[in-house]
């Protein structure tokens, strides 16, 4: 450790506070987790017994196209949102549901390969892509809630507030789910959600509080939304078959805790919950059946163009 | 909207590392309100991992040191090498120094 002060610049009695030449330095941070690292050999493809295969990939698609989805739509704020703080954030966030969309999209593939649409002879795209962007939108079975185009940033604050609370809740009881891979991606997901519900409610508050115009913006942004709130907990025949077997989550239990927490929000905010009926569905049918509003054909035109005019590209 | 700033003020950012032992700067950012600056840091300078604490602080909170008085504040140092504990040996178990 003897050194000449000359050299000082190189070889700083302080380097070593810093990690020195370590390749974890801080700067640097390694030691990524593999969200699905705890599961044996098998485990990932294996159908809990008692479980139909055709189900348990159904379920998987409603979770995982609800996340794609918004998602999607998050990553359009890309150099949009008011500041450069809330761009990288909102992409951020964008980038951690993504995350669990390939992984949601990997397990209904493996749990029924039928689900995934057939492509060219020699295609190399995986099975989560071939699930992304070789589907039509009435294959799609996210609410629709995430579909929609944010008018402006008091929507996606908005739009971000009533997903993040509706997905932690569920997410925080998948993470019970007999299913291990179900469990897993539920566990990865509860820390992400509960900052996404944090950044939001945050903002809400923010925004309601703020100025004339910002409260006006939020105030009509959630007139906008509501009519989707009652989608979000009125539960489909999978969700209720795969729930009494262990696997899922009936999303008709987590009203109570969305509205309770959303209560307090409206609370801090001073904002009264408004009281628009829900989006009427057609003949009972709505976003968990396949079932889509306008604006997300356009959405999926964009996002799958370059896919499905390459299914044998190389990336 | 009188009383209104259009410009958020701005916060300079310290992180401390899983290995390392105390926060560093590294760099800044513009946020409405302290909370909100921990959240911006949070995203903006941990998205890869670097950090499992942060500290923002107002940029104009912070006094600094003027370029001109660099000469009276740093040069005397320049040769005083006895103040650098170089002169004897450190044993190697003896970590962070």
């Amino acid at each position: 450790m003897s050194h000449d002060p000359e050299t000082s610049t190189q070889t700083s009695p302080y380097e070593d506070l810093y990690g020195g030449g370590d390749a974890a330095h801080w700067a640097f941070g390694t030691g990524f987790e593999d969200p699905l690292a705890g599961l044996g050999a098998g485990e990932a493809a294996a159908v809990p017994e008692g479980v139909s295969p055709r189900d348990l990939a159904t379920y998987s698609l409603m979770l995982a196209d609800d996340a794609l989805v918004m998602s999607h739509r998050l990553s359009q704020w890309c150099s949009n949102a008011p500041e450069l703080e809330d761009d990288v954030a909102l992409a951020n966030i964008a980038l951690d549901l993504l995350g669990q969309a390939r992984l949601l999209l990997t397990r209904a593939s493996a749990a029924d390969p039928a689900v995934v649409p057939t492509l060219p002879e020699g295609s190399p795209v995986p099975a989560e892509d071939a699930l992304a962007y070789f589907r039509g939108d009435q294959d799609f079975l996210n609410v629709r809630l995430v579909e929609g185009e944010d008018a402006d940033f008091a929507e996606a604050v908005v739009r971000l507030l009533v997903f993040a609370t509706w997905r932690l809740a569920l997410l925080s009881r998948l993470r019970d789910s007999s299913d291990p891979v179900l469990a897993a991606v539920a566990s990865k997901g509860v820390k992400e959600l509960t900052y996404h519900r944090d950044y939001a409610g945050r903002w809400f508050v923010t925004l309601a509080q703020g100025t004339e115009g910002s409260r006006a913006r939020l105030l009509a942004a959630l007139d906008r939304l509501w009519p989707m709130r009652p989608e979000l907990t009125k539960g489909h025949a999978v969700e209720s078959r795969l729930a009494q077997c262990g696997v899922g989550v009936d999303p008709t239990t987590v009203g109570d805790e969305v509205d309770d927490v959303l209560g307090q929000v409206f609370a801090a905010a001073d904002v009264a919950r408004p009281d628009a009926a829900g989006l009427a569905g057609v003949q009972g049918r709505t976003g968990r059946d396949g079932l889509h509003t306008e604006a997300f054909g356009r959405m999926l035109a964009e996002m799958q163009v370059v896919a499905r005019a390459h299914p044998t590209g190389r990336w | 909207m009188t009383g209104v700033k259009g410009e958020w003020p701005l916060y300079e950012v310290f992180v401390r590392g899983k290995r390392g032992l105390n926060h560093v700067h590294v760099g800044s950012l513009h946020a409405a309100d302290d909370e909100m600056a921990v959240r911006h840091a949070r995203d903006v300078y941990t998205r890869r991992n670097e950090g499992v604490s942060i500290w923002v602080v107002r940029a104009d909170a912070i006094t600094a040191s003027s370029p001109d008085e660099k000469d009276p504040l740093f040069a005397p140092s320049g040769d005083k090498v006895y103040r650098h504990p170089t002169f004897y040996d450190i044993p190697e178990d003896v970590p962070h120094l």
